[in-house]
């Protein structure tokens, strides 16, 4: 009997000890949903470069890279690589998005107006800011808790139409032709991209290395004259049109942040000189890179207005091969793994160089 | 999470295979190719590993090896991942017994047979790429056959140093047509690329492209008449096998820097100092 009472209590032990241990060990679950949660912005990111719409896996993924957000990405890319795809959805349709924010810096009202909605722009950056704001009063609170407001799920004009309807802005580019949409994860990317390559290339590019680029062109290195006409953020309808249907179905909804920027005059004569447009797509709330990826498209632009590629901004294929974090971090870390046999031949080469010429200089038969 | 065999799924899988079918076609010619991520970093490998990986078959023996070795670092991490998402292949440190060796920076010293695959990782496929570092320009550089760009560099190192200095990495001309990067092995092993009985497949993960010699096939290194492509060979015999005429890894073996020249393949070296 006290055998069995001995093993008995042995496992009570360890059933207490492990109620103990669960408490104090955070849910792992627990722990992802919390990140998705609190850390949206961070996630945002995650699930733009590496293009793939999830927040659950963009936080597992982040989890699991201790807050390493390129290690994130890459981990998500990875999975995202294994996924078959299906259809292609129907292009989305931006004028029909719920917006939380949308802003233009052209023009002092828009169609649809000026909608601040959640914005780091006007806080001042102070630890704890957020907790001691002033308690607001009723007319604000109605304000600001209609985190979407019915007003901007309507059908707006852009501020783009109406400059295209005045002649002011160059034409928007009609639907690409199917040559030309081509998915680069499905179809290798090639010089001179199309626009659609570049776009998605710079859609999923390293957010520093966009930034840092876009910089550039404000500073001197091909530069932009740029104005943001609008700047949106707000979730959108995904769909897919079955071919066995024929009809559209929403599948879901994902947010996306949009910078339609307007740039310098165009053209040879007072009659064909208009702005020319500048586009910024990305996956969840990022206003940092939407800008920037406009600002960079134009840049990109450069050969096709006729103008001259002098910066580094406007290089095409200096920019498209070396956004990628994945691929960047890839090939740079890469001189981690041994390369003792590629080093090895360098040694012996110049040990032969040395053996085979005491002095310092070579001597040719033929007087080179 | 479950993954398909081999990792990839199966249209991704044939994708590929569709490449490496042009790219057999065009000896040493560069196919694009839709890389995708795999879940090793770009720069471990992940050119070779998607060959592989759309190669593979349940009945394959994988062998892997990076500098020359099945025990490094890499070569265990690469045969262990197939080994997980290829559920039920084998795998072999033995050379004969491979039908697919995926290698990273060597070709193995026992000659390959007909019914044998290679797979080389490849950083960069552009041989040109240090002297003309747009893809658009050496495209058309290919396009015309035009080396004057390589064979002025090898000039150049004549006139510098009386000799060609390129140690690994040494510009080959396949099928007499295209420019090649046999990728880092050294210059010491590119002769083993002519004319070999087993098929080369080329994988480059980042620079999505692939390449491919098939067997018996001309790969001659670069060089001029009176300059002949003369690699260098190892100064001493393997200090644990005692052979002559493999490449050899350099040890340093103490602190007063002490030398000893071993095999770097480790599974010729163990197979030659059996007998």
């Amino acid at each position: 009997m006290s055998y069995v009472a001995a093993k008995g209590g042995a496992q009570a032990i360890h059933a207490a000890h492990q109620l103990v241990a669960e408490r104090n060990a955070p849910d792992p679950d627990d722990l992802q949903a919390q990140i998705a949660r609190h850390l949206h912005l961070g996630i945002d990111r995650i699930m733009a470069e590496a293009s793939l719409y999830d927040r659950d896996i963009a936080a597992k993924a982040l989890l699991q890279a201790q807050g390493d957000s390129i290690e994130a990405v890459f981990i998500v890319r990875a999975y995202r690589a294994t996924l078959s795809r299906f259809l292609d959805s129907v292009p989305l349709n931006l004028g029909q998005a719920h917006l939380q924010r949308h802003i233009s810096a052209a023009f002092k009202d828009v169609p649809g107006g000026q909608q601040l909605g959640a914005t780091y722009d006007y806080s001042h950056r102070l630890l704890g800011y957020f907790q001691n704001l002033p308690a607001r009063d009723e007319a604000e609170a109605s304000c600001a808790t209609s985190g979407i407001p019915p007003k901007a799920t309507l059908n707006k004009t852009s501020v783009m139409d109406l400059l295209e309807t005045e002649g002011l802005i160059e034409k928007s580019s009609t639907e690409p032709a199917d040559a030309e949409n081509r998915d680069i994860t499905q179809i290798p990317p090639g010089f001179p991209a199309s626009r659609a390559q570049r776009l998605q290339t710079l859609a999923r590019a390293d957010e520093g290395f966009v930034l840092g680029m876009a910089y550039s062109t404000q500073r001197g290195y091909g530069q932009n004259h740029p104005f943001i006409a609008e700047l949106s953020h707000g979730s959108v309808n995904v769909e897919i049109c079955p071919p066995e249907l024929g009809f559209s179905l929403c599948i879901g909804t994902i947010e996306m942040t949009e910078c339609q920027m307007i740039n310098q005059f165009q053209g040879d004569s007072p009659d064909t000189a208009t702005f020319t447009r500048g586009y910024g797509l990305v996956f969840g709330h990022n206003e940092r890179k939407a800008i920037a990826m406009a600002l960079l498209d134009r840049a990109l632009r450069a050969q096709e207005l006729g103008e001259k590629v002098e910066a580094p901004a406007q290089d095409e294929e200096f920019v498209l091969s070396h956004c990628d974090n994945v691929e960047a971090t890839g090939f740079v870390e890469h001189l981690k793994l041994p390369h003792h046999v590629d080093f090895q031949s360098e040694i012996s080469t110049l040990r032969a160089l040395r053996a085979q010429s005491p002095g310092t200089t070579v001597k040719h038969d033929d007087a080179l | 999470m479950p993954y398909n065999f081999a990792y990839l799924d199966e249209n991704s899988k044939r994708a590929i295979r569709r490449s490496l079918l042009k790219a057999v076609a065009i000896p040493g010619h560069q196919i694009a190719f839709a890389s995708r991520e795999m879940p090793l970093p770009y720069g471990w490998g992940t050119g070779g590993i998607q060959v592989t990986a759309a190669i593979i078959g349940k009945d394959d023996i994988l062998k892997v090896i990076d500098q020359g070795a099945d025990d490094t670092t890499n070569a265990v991490s690469i045969r262990h991942f197939f080994q997980s998402v290829a559920g039920g292949i084998a795998t072999t440190t033995d050379t004969q017994q491979a039908s697919i060796i995926q290698t990273r920076h060597r070709i193995p010293e026992t000659a390959l047979r007909a019914d044998q695959i290679i797979v080389y990782q490849v950083p960069m496929p552009e041989p040109l790429f240090k002297l003309e570092p747009r893809r658009t320009e050496t495209r058309i550089l290919h396009a015309m056959a035009d080396y004057s760009l390589m064979y002025l560099q090898l000039y150049d190192h004549i006139t510098r140093y009386g000799r060609v200095a390129i140690g690994y990495d040494y510009p080959v001309m396949v099928h007499d047509r295209y420019l090649m990067s046999p990728s880092p092995i050294p210059a010491f092993d590119v002769p083993k690329m002519h004319m070999n009985p087993a098929l080369q497949l080329f994988g480059a993960g980042r620079e999505k492209r692939l390449y491919a010699v098939p067997p018996y096939t001309r790969v001659v290194p670069l060089a001029f008449e009176d300059y002949p492509f003369t690699p260098l060979q190892a100064q001493a015999p393997c200090a644990l096998c005692g052979s002559t005429s493999s490449y050899k890894d350099e040890i340093i073996l103490d602190d007063s820097g002490k030398r000893q020249f071993v095999c770097s393949d480790t599974d010729y070296c163990g197979k030659t100092s059996c007998k």
